[in-house]
């Protein structure tokens, strides 16, 4: 099978979006979004892991024996994920005091196994590494969207400014900020991707 | 309520009552997402594997507490625990499938092939990493894994029924499949929040 980098990207942003379509990753997608400053670390966090191991995963791939190919690959990407924690700990230690334990599962991220398993171990290091950045962006491009909505509605903020309409008229959701809000953010979300993805190919 | 002046199985029976209803750790720590989602289709598959996360769950905890407190922090290597927690996962559920398979068919059968769905279940990690949060004694540790384990066991089987009974009715076009499970799980942890605010451990 041979990609060019266009249909890697577009299938890792849009056509198979790794949240919406192939349903992976979703712990840390319902965890981080209540703020949206966690949900951009969380971000950066993931699209670093998935983009390396990828990569690494893809160089190692004929060197790996096939029967414990799922421990090494752990091995590769929990060594990926330290880093970020080392990072983001040592850059802002306040929102590492909340999103630390979802930096550490990046790990078991089913997202970052998936694009292993999927494509970086049939496929060559640079398009791997490509593919990665591509599913790392689809997965941050849906979490900001619903960062987006949940804190304007559960805290009446953005990234930590006060919206005007607070103070005047505005009474904050906390559900929205709450576990039961981020359900039914994502499955709002899911239902209307997947309805117009339908309405597409259809066309 | 402070921890320390409780007795020692009040102690461990509030734990674990925290870490199953007033904490769930699918409902209200959003771990374990995935395989639920892609698992909970049928009440019996659901049994099956929330069993054996609980049953490991609940191991792996004990283990990943003495290793973190017995060699990680005497060695000053904190930072290694990603790894190791990790590695004591994969190696845990490694070995149980191969006792499993050695002692018992039927059961392999009905458990062998959750297992090596568990080592990437976010839930069990979670619940590591969460206890390390916790000034917990070795027993509260188990305590609080067994009880999380417990949650997620009873949070999947409910949402296992539920997906059972919903495939009958006839759903708009892209709502089935997980976006209405993700709502009906907004609706259970809805309820769930009830609890919070009961117990505080």
């Amino acid at each position: 099978m041979a990609y060019t980098p266009k249909q890697v990207f577009l299938n890792g942003i849009w056509l198979d979006n790794p949240i919406y379509r192939q349903v992976l990753g979703i712990c840390s997608t319902l965890a981080v979004t209540n703020l949206l400053a966690n949900t951009l670390f969380m971000c950066f966090g993931l699209i670093f892991t998935t983009a390396l191991s990828n990569f690494t995963i893809s160089l190692l791939r004929d060197y790996i024996p096939k029967r414990i190919r799922m421990i090494v690959q752990v091995l590769i990407i929990s060594c990926y994920v330290m880093m970020v924690d080392i990072i983001i700990k040592a850059l802002v230690p306040d929102i590492h005091r909340f999103i630390g334990p979802y930096v550490g599962l990046i790990i078991t991220n089913c997202i970052i196994m998936g694009r292993a398993e999927a494509f970086a171990s049939q496929n060559k290091p640079l398009l791997s590494l490509f593919d990665g950045v591509a599913s790392g962006v689809g997965y941050s491009l849906v979490l900001i969207l619903i960062a987006s909505v949940r804190e304007p509605l559960g805290f009446g903020t953005l990234l930590g400014m006060t919206l005007p309409a607070r103070d005047q008229w505005w009474h904050s959701w906390i559900i929205m900020v709450m576990p039961p809000g981020a359900f039914f953010m994502l499955g709002l979300f899911t239902w209307l991707a997947r309805r117009w993805l339908v309405r597409e190919v259809k066309s | 309520m402070e921890l320390q002046n409780m007795g020692f199985f009040t102690s461990l029976v509030l734990i674990f009552i925290s870490a199953a209803f007033t904490d769930n750790i699918l409902l209200a720590r959003f771990l374990g997402m995935c395989s639920c989602l892609a698992i909970s289709k049928k009440v019996d598959t659901s049994i099956g594997l929330g069993g054996a996360v609980m049953f490991v769950t609940a191991s792996t905890t004990a283990f990943n507490y003495l290793m973190y407190k017995y060699v990680l922090v005497p060695l000053d290597i904190e930072y290694l625990r990603l790894l190791t927690f990790i590695v004591i996962i994969a190696a845990f559920t490694q070995l149980l499938e191969m006792i499993i398979e050695r002692f018992s068919e039927k059961l392999y059968y009905t458990l062998g092939i959750f297992l090596p769905l568990i080592t990437v279940n976010c839930a069990i990690l979670g619940i590591a990493l969460f206890m390390l949060n916790k000034p917990y004694t070795f027993w509260q540790a188990f305590a609080f894994g067994a009880g999380g384990g417990f949650g997620w066991f009873m949070a999947i089987t409910l949402i296992g029924g539920i997906r059972e009974k919903i495939k009958e009715s006839e759903l708009p076009k892209g709502l089935a499949g997980p976006a209405i499970t993700l709502i009906i799980i907004g609706i259970m942890s809805l309820a769930f929040v009830g609890f919070s605010g009961m117990l505080k451990i």
